[in-house]
């Protein structure tokens, strides 16, 4: 028993109490008097904060929109680019420097990296503006992070720079788990890439995909270091970028609303044990 | 010689993504060695080109908020709470995979459940227990909060490591009549080393780079950690002084880019290693 007693105490006073304790305050209105009740849920759910599609497809969408289009849009293209990159570094020279390089993104802390992609979207600082400009499409040519239009959907895309290096190399490890003798026997039977990948290659990929999914959708859920750097508490021009961790981080912080920040949190919570559910299993059977 | 066309192929996608890769890492490093006003239009404008180590000077010993003592401050407060959760960590991920008692599979189960938690929905009750413990503005709130908040997944991890061990050479020290206990320090942890190397990366690395913990349980400017003054030195300037600014980032990066630069293999084993099945 002695082997667990340190972890055990300091898990259940630093983190089990306190779920507990924010759980419990996100029912209770200000001042903690009264029955619980779900008001608190009722008014930040209907928060423009949280949800905001009166002018939609105009943003800002509010944060629970927001979590779900960063979601939409970079899970499918760090999972791709990833498993893409995974794929042909096996036959590539200098395949360990590659990764190397890959990997910057995910050993920089998120606070920098989110100040980096101020520093790539910065008109005239920037090179992603001077880019588009370069080549001739002017629409692009802007300071993405100072209209709401492309704010959300420019710190989306720089963050895939963060992140790919994970499911490279996950599916790096994974593919090298796969025999030769399949791809050889594909090889003499005719198949073409294609069908090697989609019969093959992708099926038994299958364990690390779904590691993958699980840990990518976490972080996207919890995503606030990289905004409140490249923005500010309120996720920037007209709130176009505000996550829900950043929401939670403003009413606590800022606003010292411990009981709509606790919603928050809540919510925020059981969304990523939703994501979590999915992988449980399989880590705690051996 | 010749090469056929999908080599070449592969190697320019491979190679392009290398570059596209490096390029904003690139950005930086060059930016932080020249004055701010030579990068205005841009820092891949090579004329003129001037190298200084203004930028690094002036944030280093900045009156407002030196990086000398952000730096320092982090070290300190990121040591204690890497090597901490590492020790209790391994004794209590070796008790899960060796010894049973009834609800050990339903407590596993909920240290495992809480990797998913978020950092925000412990935030508000952990600020009112160290303003208790009379611990805000400390590095021992941060210490004992991160060492804390690494341990479900270090359990998770030390855990399945030590199932891949062979029982039967501590059971051969048991039956010399050696305890629980020297079983653990003299047999096991000898042979644990790789893995407890890959913990102190992955945890060494998020501890470093935590920005949430630090900026709700620090606001004393010189108790800070490295990651606060970013924002710090970014704010109450009229225009951002990107030389200034890449020099703040690139001292606060390179440190987790150093620790990843030489334990490598550890830091993408440790990756590896708790996301799949042995």
């Amino acid at each position: 028993m002695s082997f667990f007693f340190p972890a055990l105490v300091l898990i259940g006073v630093f983190i089990a109490f306190p779920i507990y304790t924010t759980l419990i305050l996100s029912f209770f209105p200000e001042g903690g008097v009264g029955d619980p009740t779900l008001d608190n849920y009722a008014t930040v759910l209907t928060h423009r904060d949280t949800l905001n599609l009166a002018n939609f497809p105009e943003p800002p969408y509010g944060t629970l929109i927001n979590n779900a289009i960063w979601i939409a849009i970079h899970l499918p293209l760090t999972l791709f680019t990833g498993l893409a990159l995974a794929i042909i570094l096996r036959g590539v020279r200098g395949a360990s420097f590659v990764k190397s390089i890959v990997f910057i993104g995910m050993v920089t802390p998120m606070i920098v990296g989110g100040f980096i992609l101020r520093f790539l979207y910065e008109q005239d600082v920037g090179l992603v503006p001077s880019f588009f400009e370069y080549i001739g499409v002017e629409g692009l040519a802007t300071n993405w992070l100072a209209r709401p239009t492309t704010l959300l959907y420019g710190l989306i895309f720089g963050s895939v720079w963060m992140w790919m290096g994970f499911s490279l190399i996950i599916y790096s490890a994974g593919l090298t788990t796969i025999p030769r003798e399949y791809f050889e026997a594909a090889k003499i039977d005719g198949a073409s890439s294609w069908r090697t990948f989609s019969r093959i290659t992708f099926p038994l990929l299958k364990p690390m995909t779904l590691v993958i999914v699980t840990m990518t959708i976490l972080w996207e859920l919890k995503i606030f270091d990289i905004v409140i750097a490249a923005t500010n508490a309120s996720g920037g021009p007209g709130q176009a970028a505000d996550v829900l961790a950043l929401q939670m981080f403003r009413y606590f912080f800022r606003d010292g609303d411990l009981h709509r920040a606790s919603v928050v949190a809540t919510i925020l919570t059981g969304l990523t044990l939703v994501a979590l559910v999915l992988l449980v299993r399989r880590l705690v059977s051996r | 010689m010749r090469f056929p066309l999908r080599t070449v192929v592969i190697h320019i996608v491979a190679w392009t993504a290398a570059v596209v890769w490096l390029i904003p890492f690139l950005g930086v490093l060059v930016s932080s060695f020249r004055p701010s006003n030579e990068v205005l239009n841009g820092w891949w404008i090579l004329s003129p080109l001037t190298l200084t180590l203004t930028n690094f000077v002036s944030v280093f010993f900045s009156d407002i908020s030196p990086m000398s003592v952000g730096l320092r401050n982090s070290f300190l407060m990121v040591l204690p709470a890497t090597v901490m959760p590492l020790v209790i960590g391994a004794l209590a991920g070796y008790g899960f995979a060796r010894f049973s008692w009834p609800i050990r599979d339903y407590v596993f189960l909920t240290i495992v459940l809480l990797m998913a938690v978020p950092q925000m929905m412990v935030a508000i009750p952990l600020f009112q227990i160290m303003v208790d413990l009379n611990l805000v503005n400390t590095f021992g709130a941060l210490i004992l909060i991160h060492m804390t908040w690494g341990l479900p997944w270090i359990i998770l991890f030390m855990r399945n490591f030590f199932g891949t061990l062979p029982v039967e050479i501590e059971e051969a020290a048991r039956v010399d009549g050696a305890s629980d206990a020297k079983v653990f320090f003299r047999v096991v942890l000898p042979m644990t080393f790789p893995a407890l190397a890959s913990v102190f990366v992955l945890q060494f690395m998020w501890v470093w780079s935590d920005f949430f913990f630090a900026t709700i349980f620090i606001q004393e400017p010189g108790l800070m950690m490295a990651t606060q003054l970013i924002p710090r030195l970014a704010l109450g300037q009229f225009q951002v002084d990107w030389g200034f600014l890449t020099a703040a980032s690139l001292m606060v990066m390179i440190v987790p880019i150093i620790v990843y630069a030489f334990l490598q293999k550890f830091y993408v084993k440790g990756m590896i290693g708790w996301t799949l099945k042995r």
